[in-house]
């Protein structure tokens, strides 16, 4: 090609210059087709690996008879509701097996303004790793709770909604969601805020478990209800699931054998990350859904791209006949219309990078607010292409918006191509 | 040897009822280095269809175009491009600049799709047609005259051997007409580009020494006035 790159832009500049608006409008399409597709699939694989493939530090969670995902909802990312109780006794017995390298009790059945309140004990901050060798930690100058006193340690996320700080008194109320008539006459005194740990945790009130089974209104087993001060029977108290850290990841099949199959008093979840994997195939198809969508947008963009250099052919059917009278190859003319295309794609996918921010932005602040999952902007999700290169969305979803911008090209393009010079340069004489 | 050798040029075309009709039928035609010859015919006796034979946007039926001693009718459409873009100037009656570019872009088109863009050159072809302080007009911002002088620029930016003008003063008055024959003849000799002009116009064949009728060189012209 004859043309240097320089002519070629220049011609390009010019067009999109002269086309302003049309240039703008399709800028724009593009752009929120490029920004929905990175976001869409950022979002589905940042939450799929938080759920999934992220460290929770617990290998099983023992609980009630019934679902295991609603056992590691409950427990793991505190949502849902608690399938049932089981008895203390299965918990002392758990805690004492050898397969068992760390079982921390678990029981909800309260909430501080939608923040549930658990009731655990101390190991939770002196023994549970939420990552690989990472403690929940009490910012200063807070402290662990007493496991006897009506104390409290919260969440970053409950200290930054509720204003909550350390020696503020609240009320619990019942239940897990908030209702204003359902609070308990105690008063319980925050004792500590832990350190941001950007997962679910940062969402719970935790007390002491004691606390749980006196909090008026809770009813034990066989109906006991703990006067003040009097020692309450192991044979009525009750929780809610057990977390269980194993010796072995392998001895959580042993387990799960022993507990699933042969026992029917509780209900072992076990993979969790598998039990999670379940959840996301069970709602694979919103995933499908969504990427439809986006793939549909995607078209729709390059659609518009087509329609609005398509639409300038007419026009410009004399600027090419010059363009060729002037030396320029039919390629050249092919080329510049491609190359025209590609830019208002490549811009489009510039500002995309604004909309995919902003998605994400907000789905961010949305899923924190539900579940205490994090979502990093920054990290963008990979694409695993044939042959097993990993590439970012933010290169990849640009570059694909370009290329099927300059695919959308190749129609006004060819008619470019196709212009009859001596027809269209002037009257015939 | 001659710069412009035309042997047995012919062109037809197919019209709407599917009649063949002959437009240029050019025996023979030279044109030498530096030469400048105007060609006269009426609306209609095949001059623009010579000169875009000439300048191979056209494609002859038969015959031969030897331009600096390549035939180009032989060529390829590519090939033909490409020595458009480096050996001839075309100056059209409608100026036929881009409206978008300025008059400094404009010319600079001229040499883009042959040896390259060279905006110092532009510059100075602007100025040498008096235009120096319109370079970064666009045509919509300059006067008739003043859009037929950056055609010129534009025509000589490339260096060609060969311009070509096709009825150049068809949109300007009269002093305008004037002044733009001037400075085309001027800006070839001093180029010492070839100049082959079709016109018209008798106050403007009147300003050359060379005038050639077309009915006399292209016989398909000779058939249609009988």
């Amino acid at each position: 090609m004859r043309i240097g790159q320089t002519g070629l832009f220049l011609l390009v500049r010019r067009s999109l210059q002269q086309h302003a608006l049309s240039t703008c409008i399709t800028v724009v399409s593009v752009a929120l087709a490029s920004g929905l597709v990175t976001a869409i699939f950022s979002v589905k694989q940042q939450t799929h690996e938080a759920f999934v493939g992220g460290q929770v530090g617990f290998d099983a969670v023992l609980g009630a008879r019934g679902s295991q995902l609603q056992l590691v909802l409950n427990t793991v990312f505190h949502l849902e509701t608690s399938p049932g109780n089981i008895p203390w006794a299965l918990y002392q017995a758990i805690k004492k097996d050898p397969r068992v390298e760390l079982a921390i009790p678990y029981a909800v059945g309260d909430n501080y303004r939608g923040f549930r309140i658990v009731g655990t004990t101390d190991e939770i901050f002196t023994k549970f790793e939420y990552q690989e060798g990472r403690k929940f930690k009490v910012r200063p100058p807070g402290r662990l709770f007493n496991p006897i006193r009506r104390e409290a340690v919260i969440g970053s996320f409950v200290a930054q909604r509720t204003g909550l700080q350390e020696n503020d008194i609240f009320y619990p109320y019942h239940g897990i969601t908030f209702n204003e008539l359902e609070r308990h006459n105690i008063k319980y005194r925050v004792v500590g805020v832990l350190e941001p740990t950007n997962s679910p945790s940062d969402h719970v009130i935790w007390i002491p478990l004691e606390g749980i089974f006196r909090m008026p209104g809770h009813e034990l087993k066989d109906k006991f209800v703990p006067k003040p001060g009097e020692e309450i029977p192991d044979s009525t108290k009750e929780i809610s699931a057990v977390m269980l850290k194993l010796t072995s990841p392998d001895m959580g099949m042993d387990l799960s054998t022993q507990i699933n199959r042969q026992g029917k008093e509780a209900t072992l979840a076990w993979p969790i990350d598998s039990v999670l994997l379940d959840l996301f195939k069970k709602i694979g198809w919103v995933d499908k859904v969504l990427e439809q969508v986006a793939y549909l947008v995607v078209v729709v963009a390059a659609g518009s791209i087509l329609a609005s250099i398509y639409n300038t052919m007419n026009e410009r059917r004399r600027e090419f006949a010059i363009l060729r009278a002037l030396g320029a190859r039919r390629a050249t003319v092919f080329s510049a219309i491609v190359l025209e295309a590609a830019t208002i794609a490549a811009l489009g996918s510039v500002v995309g990078f604004a909309v995919y921010a902003g998605i994400l932005s907000v789905a961010a602040v949305v899923l924190r607010e539900q579940t205490g999952v994090v979502l990093n902007v920054l990290q963008s999700a990979k694409i695993v292409l044939p042959g097993g290169l990993s590439v970012s969305i933010l290169l990849l979803g640009p570059l694909g918006m370009i290329a099927v911008g300059a695919l959308a090209g190749v129609v006004p393009a060819f008619k470019a191509y196709s212009t009859d010079v001596a027809q269209n340069l002037a009257p015939m004489s | 040897m001659p710069l412009l050798e035309i042997a047995d040029l012919r062109k037809s075309f197919v019209s709407p009822d599917g009649e063949r009709s002959v437009v240029v039928d050019v025996p023979r035609f030279a044109l030498n280095e530096g030469e400048q010859v105007a060609l006269q015919g009426s609306s209609g006796s095949g001059k623009t269809t010579f000169l875009n034979l000439i300048a191979g946007i056209l494609q002859a039926d038969c015959g031969q175009v030897v331009l600096n001693g390549q035939n180009i009718t032989a060529l390829p459409e590519a090939a033909r491009d490409r020595v458009r873009a480096e050996n001839l100037g075309y100056v059209f009656q409608t100026f036929n600049l881009l409206q978008g570019f300025t008059a400094l872009e404009n010319t600079a088109l001229g040499m883009m799709f042959g040896r390259g863009a060279d905006y110092a050159r532009a510059r100075e072809l602007l100025e040498r047609v008096g235009l120096k302080e319109r370079v970064n007009y666009r045509p919509r911002q300059l006067s008739v005259g003043q859009q037929q002088r950056v055609a010129v620029a534009r025509a000589l930016a490339n260096r060609p051997k060969l311009v070509l003008a096709d009825e150049p003063t068809g949109n300007l008055d009269q002093r305008n007409a004037k002044e733009a024959i001037a400075l085309i003849r001027e800006v070839c000799r001093e180029s010492g580009a070839a100049l082959l002009l079709v016109s018209h116009d008798r106050d403007v064949l009147a300003r050359f020494e060379n005038v050639k009728q077309m009915a006399e060189i292209n016989l398909a012209a000779t058939e249609s006035s009988k």
